[in-house]
């Protein structure tokens, strides 16, 4: 954790965060799926000052060779900050931070695409933050796991990411950039939803067992949110692109019915078998303003 | 993870002497190998420490130097750790540029140390925003046994612990002792197809599925966590070895008297 001083009071007398958010909320959160048009897949998050565009290519050939595996596809995350996306500008291309951060993304995608079905080749995922505001790789990793299913890329299921943290000694929920900054702990966290299993965890800063217990509460609830707003915007984008080209049978005397939206969830890739179908309302998590619907 | 026979070989045996609570170096699953550690082992730095952990052996350097503060820590001294993978600790390493893999232990090394406030920053300030000094913690490896993490942040702990901060050098005084605040012991485990170990050899890491870090202070509070591979772990899993890391840092630091 940063350490410095904060200039305001991160947690008020009524015990709300200094933007306003109780302890256990969230930033509000987007997600759109297919914003490009090169890519096999892509998604753009935008979850508080964040804005995070992700971009899928493959399974395609692994270049250099050498790096192929003969017996299952790698993947390969690269996550970079754009030099403008914070406030001092960042010196353009890889630095330690986001080599160390694309290599642990890339372990957690390895987890749950099939990649046993596409030996030697790669799978690409690119995530560039556009601006950041603390959570970057949280909402880069929900970003890339929406582009992998857009891009039709067999998976297990799709990877929420959320980080908790702790400042003034209160527990809270996804942590922004002030409280990043001046906070006492940061715990992002990636898991598979319907499992519960962990595939990304890091921590850093000062937490005793009860607090790091709460905190990790806190983001088990966030990601379960997070991931009905990635079912969504999945669905959703299916649902436009039937809106926008109807399909319209040739004129006979009985033309079949034809359900539209029945099809949108068969469409959308890597959704598990049991998954809630379109409509469902996702879990509490106090805050109505939060979009994806 | 291995994909070869041999390495099906040796998860099988793996699993097999698991099954029996057995490893294949004679420890329980969750014991750490034998450790030893030796200080001031080379005179040109300003603090250095040699760790031998099982077959793993590592010596850490720490340089001090003079430079300019970061703009947004202008009263604070800075911290640089850096790891290097030689090509002489395993037949795996290859010169050349940093990998991942020596970032990521680099990186995590750093976030324990920094974490637990092991060294007050702030006491290495000469001039706010004009003069601070730089200490620069380098890892070598110099024979790779399997986990590097916990060797690495011992070394990396104990060698700022015997640190003095070449003061006169610079015309800045006297030399002195760096102080160290807290003593975090880092404790990796991995988690195999049938179970976790702790502080993993290095065929033990070759099978791994996933694996965990967890750096824990003299009051078992955590202070820096890192997740790798890319298997899965369950929550009871990541509790049994948050649990079972706060046991390894009790029972190191009361072996080398740390923190008393």
């Amino acid at each position: 954790m940063g350490g410095t001083a904060s200039t305001h009071k991160l947690i008020r007398d009524d015990g709300k965060r200094y933007d306003g958010r109780a302890p256990d909320e969230l930033r509000p959160i987007t997600i759109q799926a297919g914003v490009l048009k090169r890519a096999d897949g892509s998604a753009f998050v935008k979850w508080g000052d964040n804005q995070v565009l992700a971009a899928v290519y493959g399974p395609r050939e692994v270049h250099p060779r050498h790096l192929q595996n003969p017996a299952r596809a790698i993947v390969q995350a690269r996550y970079n900050m754009a030099s403008f996306s914070v406030s001092e500008r960042k010196r353009p291309g890889p630095d330690r931070r986001s080599q160390e951060i694309s290599k642990i993304i890339s372990e957690a995608f390895e987890a749950v695409v099939f990649v046993e079905q596409y030996p030697r080749t790669t799978v690409d995922v690119f995530i560039e933050v556009l601006q950041a505001d603390a959570g970057t790789r949280c909402a880069g990793l929900t970003a890339a796991s929406v582009a992998l299913a857009d891009a039709g890329v067999p998976m297990r299921d799709l990877i929420p990411a959320c980080a908790s943290g702790k400042v003034e000694n209160t527990v809270v929920c996804d942590l922004n950039k002030e409280e990043d900054n001046c906070g006492e702990a940061d715990l992002p966290m990636a898991i598979i939803p319907r499992t519960g299993e962990f595939l990304l965890l890091q921590m850093d800063g000062h937490f005793t067992y009860d607090e790091l217990m709460q905190a990790m509460e806190y983001n088990f609830k966030a990601l379960n949110y997070i991931y009905q707003l990635q079912k969504e915007a999945l669905r959703k984008k299916y649902a436009t692109v039937q809106l926008e080209e109807p399909f319209v049978l040739p004129k006979r005397e009985e033309p079949p019915a034809v359900e539209s939206g029945a099809d949108v969830a068969r469409e959308s890739p890597a959704m598990p078998p049991d998954a809630p179908q379109p409509g469902e309302a996702p879990p509490e998590m106090d805050r109505e303003s939060q979009g994806g619907a | 993870m291995e994909q070869d026979a041999i390495g099906d070989l040796k998860r099988d045996y793996i699993n097999r002497l698991l099954a029996e609570k057995k490893r294949m170096d004679g420890r329980g699953p969750d014991d750490v190998r034998e450790i030893s550690v030796e200080t001031n082992v080379v005179t040109s730095a300003a603090g250095s420490a040699r760790v031998r952990w099982g077959e793993t052996d590592v010596l850490v350097g720490v340089m001090v130097e003079q430079g300019t503060p970061f703009p947004d820590t202008p009263d604070r001294g800075v911290l640089v750790t850096n790891a290097e993978l030689i090509p002489m600790a395993s037949p795996f390493f290859e010169s050349g540029p940093p990998r991942p893999e020596s970032i990521e232990l680099a990186r995590v090394v750093d976030r324990g140390i920094r974490e637990a406030k092991t060294i007050d920053l702030a006491s290495l300030c000469v001039t706010p925003k004009e003069k601070v000094y730089i200490c620069y913690v380098d890892m070598h490896v110099l024979d790779f046994g399997g986990n590097l993490f916990d060797p690495c942040s011992l070394g990396a702990m104990m060698a700022l612990n015997t640190a003095h901060v070449p003061a006169s050098k610079f015309g800045l005084g006297e030399d002195f002792k760096l102080k160290i605040d807290h003593y975090p012991i880092s404790c990796t485990t991995v988690k195999v197809r049938d179970g976790l170990l702790v502080d993993p050899g290095l065929d033990e890491e070759r099978v791994a599925e996933a694996r965990l870090t967890v750096t824990t202070d003299e009051n078992g509070d955590v202070r820096a966590m890192q997740k790798g591979l890319s298997g899965k772990l369950t929550f009871d899993e990541v509790k049994t070895i948050i649990q079972s890391s706060q046991r390894v840092g009790r029972e190191l630091r009361a072996k080398l008297g740390l923190g008393a």
